[in-house]
């Protein structure tokens, strides 16, 4: 289990803002930080990183103490067991892909390490070119495998799919699932899409201004009251248009546009942008199998 | 015949101040780079007063602080019986002073140019300082190492107020090329002035002729 408190007043384009948050994650989860950007979700990965300082804080991993200001406990990241996987990748331009796992070895530490990530990675292929020659998706896998050759005990992960596309979004997100669960790890991830906070997520934290506003699982956090629908999607609302006297919403599901009637009622506190549930209730959904020809 | 003499002075004075200034210059400038410190506007400001000062002042108070009858002088040759006025190694501590920004600044913005994220990874990964300077930091910069070392090197064979305020003009010792032009000269020894220059002048095109390409080839190389 880990839980910290943190305390930093922090100079966002805001102006002065106050962090001042306290979690708990227990072994195993999957934890998300969401909030919008400035909200002070990156600075919260860095400080439990090691890598700023807090100005008041607490943090404790498996009984062990990263942080305690009260007793002038603060340890170097290098001391820290953590895994990072940075927004920009942070990829050794220097090295090549199977040098920047090796660099990340521990003194004496067994090889077999590298060759089973580059393997649960597909990075075999890979393994001898220089970063410069990745994709973004490939240079988050190599990201990912490098944080992972430590065997850390908290993994730590700044927006990790905002620069891939949505085909690489999904492998992403199903190669970060797979390791989260092959390593036992407990991974904090900072996100501000809805969509990948529910596929991926057990535990959800809001952040907003500095402080968490509300946390649970993902479904209380984001739908207020519980619908016992036969089968509901997120989206993002594109378009709203007035027909007569009823309402038509576009809503983007994934690839796929659906249009959906509403009242003025459904569309009060609605704009284009914002994240929906689409769900269904009194009927039953038909299911036919594609056949392309 | 041509005394060529000058010419290895010049050349050994080149390499020993410019393989000092690397060792000494990539921990100051990696400390200039991370370090937020009030004293480091004040450190950047006297690693840079060679580029302003003229080369005389400096080798005027060089001159004077390692001259027998000042502190410094005098503590540098009762105990480690060092006489630093007119002697090869008092050229090389001048010559490294006087070059010090010429190594410094390349390394420091070589550095600062590289994402901070670099540093950070490594530090995640469990390396220290020294690690990632060495293994990450250093490799990433190759252009601006090269760069470094090459304008000192180039710097320091073409420097002339400082040798002369304090190395004088003693053969095999301090006499450097650039000394050696201006001795012919004065003693309206044209040819041989003329040949030293020409040398001179040659050398110092090939160097830069050369780190020039090295660049272009190392960005190309980034470029793939």
């Amino acid at each position: 289990m880990i839980n910290f408190t943190i305390y930093k007043t922090l100079h966002s384009s805001y102006g002065k803002m106050r962090l001042n948050i306290s979690c708990e994650i227990q072994q195993g989860e999957l934890a998300t930080i969401y909030g919008v950007s400035g909200a002070g979700k990156t600075t919260i990965l860095r400080i439990l990183a090691g890598l700023l300082q807090a100005e008041k804080g607490f943090i404790e991993i498996e009984k062990q103490t990263w942080l305690d200001t009260d007793k002038y406990i603060n340890l170097l990241p290098q001391k820290r067991d953590i895994g990072f996987v940075f927004q920009d990748y942070a990829l050794f331009p220097n090295m090549t892909v199977r040098k920047n796992l090796e660099y990340a070895l521990e003194k004496e530490q067994n090889k077999d390490i590298i060759y089973e990530l580059i393997d649960m990675m597909e990075l075999s292929q890979l393994q001898h070119h220089k970063p410069s020659m990745l994709s973004g998706g490939q240079k988050q896998r190599v990201a990912l495998a490098r944080a992972l050759v430590r065997k850390p005990k908290l993994l730590l992960l700044d927006e990790p799919f905002s620069a891939l596309d949505n085909e690489m979004r999904i492998k992403a997100q199903d190669i970060i699932l797979k390791m989260h669960r092959h390593y036992n790890l407990t991974t904090i991830l900072v996100s501000h899409d809805i969509s990948e906070i529910f596929k991926m997520s057990n535990k959800v934290f809001i952040l907003d201004k500095g402080v968490i506003t509300k946390h649970g699982n993902p479904q209380q956090i984001f739908f207020s009251q519980e619908l016992s629908s036969k089968f509901k999607f997120i989206g993002d609302v594109i378009a709203i248009d007035k027909e007569d006297i009823l309402y038509v919403v576009t809503v983007l599901i994934g690839n796929n546009m659906v249009k959906i009637v509403a009242i003025e009622e459904d569309i009060k506190e609605l704009i284009p942008g914002d994240k929906v549930m689409v769900a269904s209730k009194a009927f039953n959904p038909l299911i036919r199998k594609m056949k392309f020809e | 015949m041509i005394d060529l003499q000058p010419f290895w002075v010049t050349l050994k004075l080149a390499l020993v101040t410019t393989t000092i200034l690397l060792i000494i210059s990539i921990p100051v400038a990696n400390w200039l780079t991370y370090k937020k410190s009030r004293i480091k506007t004040i450190i950047e400001t006297i690693i840079s007063m060679p580029l302003v000062l003229p080369p005389t002042v400096l080798g005027f108070y060089l001159l004077l602080a390692f001259g027998p009858s000042h502190w410094l002088g005098k503590f540098l040759e009762n105990y480690f019986d060092v006489r630093l006025v007119f002697s090869f190694p008092g050229l090389v501590v001048a010559s490294v002073i006087y070059s010090l920004p010429f190594m410094v600044h390349p390394l420091q913005s070589g550095l600062s140019s590289l994402p901070a994220t670099l540093k950070e990874a490594s530090f995640s990964l469990g390396k220290n300082k020294w690690q990632t300077l060495f293994k990450v930091l250093l490799p990433n910069i190759k252009p601006s190492l090269l760069t470094g070392i090459v304008l000192s090197f180039a710097h320091t064979i073409g420097e002339f107020g400082v040798v002369l305020m304090i190395g004088g003009n003693i053969p095999g010792q301090t006499r450097v090329a650039s000394i050696a032009i201006y001795d012919e000269v004065e003693s309206l020894n044209y040819h041989s002035a003329n040949i030293y220059a020409a040398i001179l002048f040659v050398v110092t095109f090939i160097i830069l002729l050369t780190v020039f390409s090295i660049n272009r080839s190392f960005i190309r190389a980034k470029q793939l």
